[in-house]
């Protein structure tokens, strides 16, 4: 944590007092520490300020105070984003969205709701569940996190295989661009004339502007759903499960898949499910529509683990039994601190083709690291979540955890994925960045940033390689002599994991 | 990575400077996930994370690695927790922010003793009543003067009561007839089981609930004895401690703690029953008291194993269905202490169903806490009030009856009800139990 707090200027801490009032600005240091970083602990640093508005009224007037006075400041949700989106590395003014979480209005007919940012995912399904209504895309920490947040990071979730992510449900949004501004994009009803500038606002990490109120569209809850649990004792069984069922031509709403470490750590959290201690891999795979169809295709999936040397399948029997094993595969993350004082999740993003390779470079590096990781993904999107554990307290583990972490994204883009899949680039994966994107790539987007946020004072420092800041250097630096020492144990992968960046690559690993 | 941004390893020579700080064990399995948030009482009505579990296990831990000193920014938010621990039952990685919250509290009552009038009612009320069972019957004498002799509805009528701040007068109003004695007196020292003996129980009377609420232990017997159970009353046990760790007076808390372990340990019994969820789980927790003390821990434990609420230890020992009716619509709020901190959820519910003519509707959000939280009503009165408001909006529309299995929740709910002027009668789960078979006896 950064020692001191940037000061805030007495004028603008007057302003903001006298637009939002006491008790909706926290600005002694004391109040600040809390808001030092979000679900990424790794950098952390103190905020100017933390301001609470309610309105995008509020919101606007304190983005134009916070220009007139040249002070960067960074919109937040509830704070659970896992690349460091939400961190203020340079003293931001911290604006919660948290208290804007009003739903402003549904329409079931037409299957529309119009949210504040602040809206907690799953609150807008309870709120509209009476009328067998659901919002369709569910991160795991849906129960926490705001659909402001859900936006700005393009959330996914284990329903997305089937559903699509939080862009094919937000359909247009109010958004107080970063000079103060306030725009409209996007269309309540069909496509939006022009431009898709909603699409590029979503995913684009509180960079652009900050969303103020959100159309997204409802689903109706499909009639039937039924859930399958299959073990595995192999990896590569579960995963050829997986191709087999999609190539099959069954599009399951979700396929989820957990290692052995993962099964142990949340087996002892409160979300228990009693997984045996040897089976290496589990599938969750679930299939909703109507009643006759899901019966028909829960059958087939069924004959196809079977068929893939599952060591056995279960079909939920109650709504609690399904509850309970979707819990467990929720709160992996969270029960990971069971087994490990500390851990970063990765998220890299593979053809689902190449599942097994990759998994098997993912074992071979935690041997040669020794660290641990604990791998629970998106099984159906090829999503990868790579949980590598570590201990802050023993010297060089943080960093080594990092560059392993590092490693593993480059493995993902040279297996033709990408660095991540849902939980964005961030203050994280910004060195990464170049490892996906050449210069004159990264300068396009940049160009991009320029339009919407030219003096960069809306969530400066994120989403980009900032190689001109000495630390930054010496950080690559440091990484790249990790990444030696963490490849010298296995040359052999190094090199077929290490392609010309034309991206071809031969061999396996 | 500048390494002014980095978190690393710090020394542990923080800002917890005495003995019982909050452990690194505890604090460290935080893995900042955020799943806590939403359903913490006080994050849900401020939206801070400053008054969040995770922001408050962050600033202990901060604190202790000596990143914060022990000032505001730890304190505050360390007493506006209701220590309703709420967000233990959804965190995955098994915080005891519970435990790291009282700890905290142990620190600052060393490092600054509530001074003033605040800090010596606390003393007074914490170290020279509650622990003294002679001195709470003076108390017990002085209320029953005031309720029996009409003084009561004569400080109503005279507007004395309007002296009093709203929350308190509205509590005033809805304390229970206070009986003439405590069950730790009136009841005889041993009770003998109905039928064949299942097993020997001593019942804990604690400090306020035996002032307030006598009728609630003799209920308890009764039921208890009719199930197999032999009572036993032990004279010379004191209150559980509870009040005394929530404020942060631990050496307090440990001293009545040896107390009640030795004078049980001596009653040579297989279950202690306890019918107040806030000394429940205080008694499951005494070896929390005692981490750095061996010899107290492991009596602690063997002492703490045999504690069960009874609602747990009914269930346990197995209960026949009354006979007798009590036809009424009621619901059930489930008390922080029994829900989150014993994790007793189903068992009253079993009970309850198991009543003839008892309709038990389900209320939303039946976990969340009323407001009560041991004295947090008295020393937060505004976020106190806001949850009580929270809480009866949510009564289904229609019950006769709210049931419930703590003291506290009992108080805060009636005098919330009375405030409203609302007739929905407020019982503890026991009492609704003994009711159907006082009837079911009626009946024979
Ligand atoms: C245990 C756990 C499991 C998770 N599982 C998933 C998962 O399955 N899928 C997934 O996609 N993610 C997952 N996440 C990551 C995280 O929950 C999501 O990224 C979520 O969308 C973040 O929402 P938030 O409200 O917490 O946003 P924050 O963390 O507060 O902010 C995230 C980013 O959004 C910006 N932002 C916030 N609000 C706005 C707004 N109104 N307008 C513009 N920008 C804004 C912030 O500046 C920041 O850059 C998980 C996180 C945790 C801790
Ligand atoms: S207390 Fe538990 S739920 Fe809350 S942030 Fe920490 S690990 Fe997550
Ligand atoms: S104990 Fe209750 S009030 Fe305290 S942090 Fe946990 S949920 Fe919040």
């Amino acid at each position: 944590m950064s020692g001191t707090a940037q000061v805030l200027d007495a004028r603008l801490l007057q302003a903001l007092l006298q637009t939002l009032g006491p008790r909706r600005v926290l600005h002694q240091p004391a109040h600040l520490h809390a808001y030092a970083c979000d679900g990424y602990v790794a950098q952390q640093g103190l905020p100017r300020a933390v301001v609470f508005p309610e309105t995008t009224e509020e919101v606007a007037a304190v983005v134009s105070l916070l220009n007139q006075y040249d002070v960067p400041f960074l919109p937040r949700g509830a704070g659970t984003g896992l690349s460091g989106g939400a961190t203020p590395l340079h003293g931001e003014v911290v604006i919660s969205l948290a208290r804007m979480n009003k739903l402003l209005a549904v329409d079931l007919e037409n299957l529309r709701a119009v949210v504040q940012p602040g809206l907690v995912n799953l609150w807008l399904t309870k709120r509209v569940a009476h009328a067998g209504c659901y919002y369709a895309p569910d991160p795991s920490s849906q129960s926490v996190c705001t659909l402001g947040g859900n936006l700005a990071e393009n959330a996914g979730g284990s329903h997305c295989l089937k559903y699509g992510v939080t862009t094919n449900h937000v359909l247009a949004a109010k958004v107080v661009l970063p000079n103060g501004e306030v725009v409209d994009l996007g269309a309540t009803y069909g496509d939006a004339v022009g431009y898709d500038l909603l699409g590029l606002l979503v995913g684009s990490e509180g960079t652009l502007g900050i969303a103020t109120e959100i159309t997204v569209r409802l689903l109706k809850k499909p009639e039937a759903v039924q859930t399958a649990l299959a073990l595995f004792d192999r990896v590569a069984d579960a995963s050829d499960t997986v191709s087999a069922i999609l190539r099959a031509g069954i599009v399951p709403a979700a396929i989820e898949m957990m290692d052995q470490l993962a099964m142990q750590a949340v087996d002892k959290s409160h979300y228990h499910v009693g997984y045996p201690p040897d089976a290496e891999a589990v599938l969750l795979i679930e299939v909703d529509g109507l009643a006759g169809g899901v019966e028909e295709q829960m059958r087939r999936v069924v004959e196809l683990c079977r068929q893939h040397a599952a060591r056995s399948v279960q079909v939920a029997q109650c709504e609690e039994e399904r509850a309970l094993w979707w819990s467990s595969r929720k709160m992996a993350f969270g029960a990971t601190g069971r087994i490990s004082p500390d851990y970063i999740v990765q998220d890299g993003v593979i053809p689902r083709t190449r599942l097994t390779e990759v998994l098997q470079y993912i074992a071979d590096l935690s041997r040669n690291s020794g660290l641990r990781i604990a791998n629970v993904f998106h099984a159906g999107d090829g999503n990868l979540h790579p949980l590598i554990c570590y201990d802050a307290r023993i010297p060089g583990q943080a960093e080594l955890a990092a560059a392993v972490g590092s490693q593993i994204l480059r493995a993902c883009v040279d297996a033709g994925g990408s660095i991540t899949g849902e939980h964005g680039v961030g203050v994280e994966k910004r060195a990464e960045m170049t490892y996906q994107f050449c210069d004159a790539d990264l300068a396009a987007q940049e160009a991009v940033r320029l339009v919407f946020n030219p003096r960069n004072l809306c969530n400066p420092g994120k989403l980009f390689p900032t190689p001109g800041r000495c630390s930054e250097v010496r950080q690559s630096a440091w990484l790249a002599a990790q990444f030696a020492a963490v490849s010298a144990g296995f040359p052999e992968q190094t090199r077929i994991l290490a392609p010309d960046r034309q991206g071809r690559q031969d061999g396996v690993y | 990575m500048a390494s002014d941004q980095v978190t690393t390893a710090a020394p542990r020579n923080g800002a917890f400077l005495w003995p019982d700080a909050p452990a690194p064990e505890q604090y460290e399995v935080c893995v900042h996930c955020g799943f806590c948030l939403e359903v913490c009482p006080t994050y849900q009505e401020w939206r801070d994370e400053n008054h969040s579990p995770r922001g408050r296990v962050f600033l202990i831990q901060a604190a202790a690695e000596g990143r914060l000193s022990l000032d505001a920014a730890v304190v505050d938010p360390v007493f506006t927790c209701l220590d309703c621990r709420a967000c233990e039952s959804v965190c995955p990685s098994g915080v005891p922010v519970g435990h790291l919250i009282e700890a905290a509290r142990g620190q600052v009552y060393h490092a600054d003793p509530p001074r003033g009038w605040r800090g010596a009612l606390a003393r007074l009320f914490l170290r020279g009543l509650f622990p003294h069972p002679r001195r709470l019957g003076v108390v017990r004498a002085l209320l029953r003067l005031w309720q029996r002799f009409g003084l009561q509805c004569l400080a109503q009528r005279l507007g004395l009561l309007r002296l009093l701040p709203p929350h308190l007068r509205a509590l005033a109003v809805a304390l229970p007839e206070v009986t003439a004695r405590p069950a730790r007196l009136s009841l005889p020292e041993r009770l003998p089981a109905a039928g064949p003996r299942k097993g020997r129980v001593a019942l804990f009377t604690g400090c306020v609930m035996d002032v307030l609420f006598t009728p609630v232990h003799e209920a308890t017997v009764r039921v208890a004895q009719r199930h197999g159970l032999e009572v036993v009353v032990p004279r010379d046990q004191v209150c559980c401690g509870a009040l005394q760790v929530h404020a942060g007076d631990r050496p307090q808390a440990q001293a009545l703690a040896r107390r009640n372990i030795t004078v049980f340990a001596e009653s040579g019994v297989d279950y202690i029953a306890v019918n107040a969820a806030g000394c429940g789980a205080m008694l499951k927790e005494y070896p929390e008291l005692f981490r750095g003390d061996p010899a107290w821990h492991a009596r602690a434990q063997a002492f703490a194993q045999r504690v069960r609420d009874i609602a747990e230890l009914l269930a346990e020992v197995g209960t026949e269905p009354p006979r007798g009716r009590v036809p009424q619509r009621a619901t059930y709020h489930d008390a922080c202490h029994l829900c989150h901190a014993q994790g007793v959820r189903v068992q009253p519910r079993q009970l309850l169903r198991s009543v003839p003519g008892l309709e038990l509707v389900e209320m939303p959000d039946a976990e969340r806490c009323c407001g009560s939280a041991g004295v947090y009503n008295l020393t937060h009165p505004e976020m106190a009030q806001t949850l009580l408001t929270r809480k009866l909006d949510d009564l289904p529309p229609g019950v006769e009856m709210v049931i419930t299995g703590n003291p506290g929740c009992i108080l805060q709910l009636r005098a919330g009800l009375a405030q409203r002027g609302q007739r929905i009668a407020v019982r503890h789960t026991v009492e609704v139990l003994d009711a159907a078979y006082q009837q079911e006896e009626e009946q024979a």
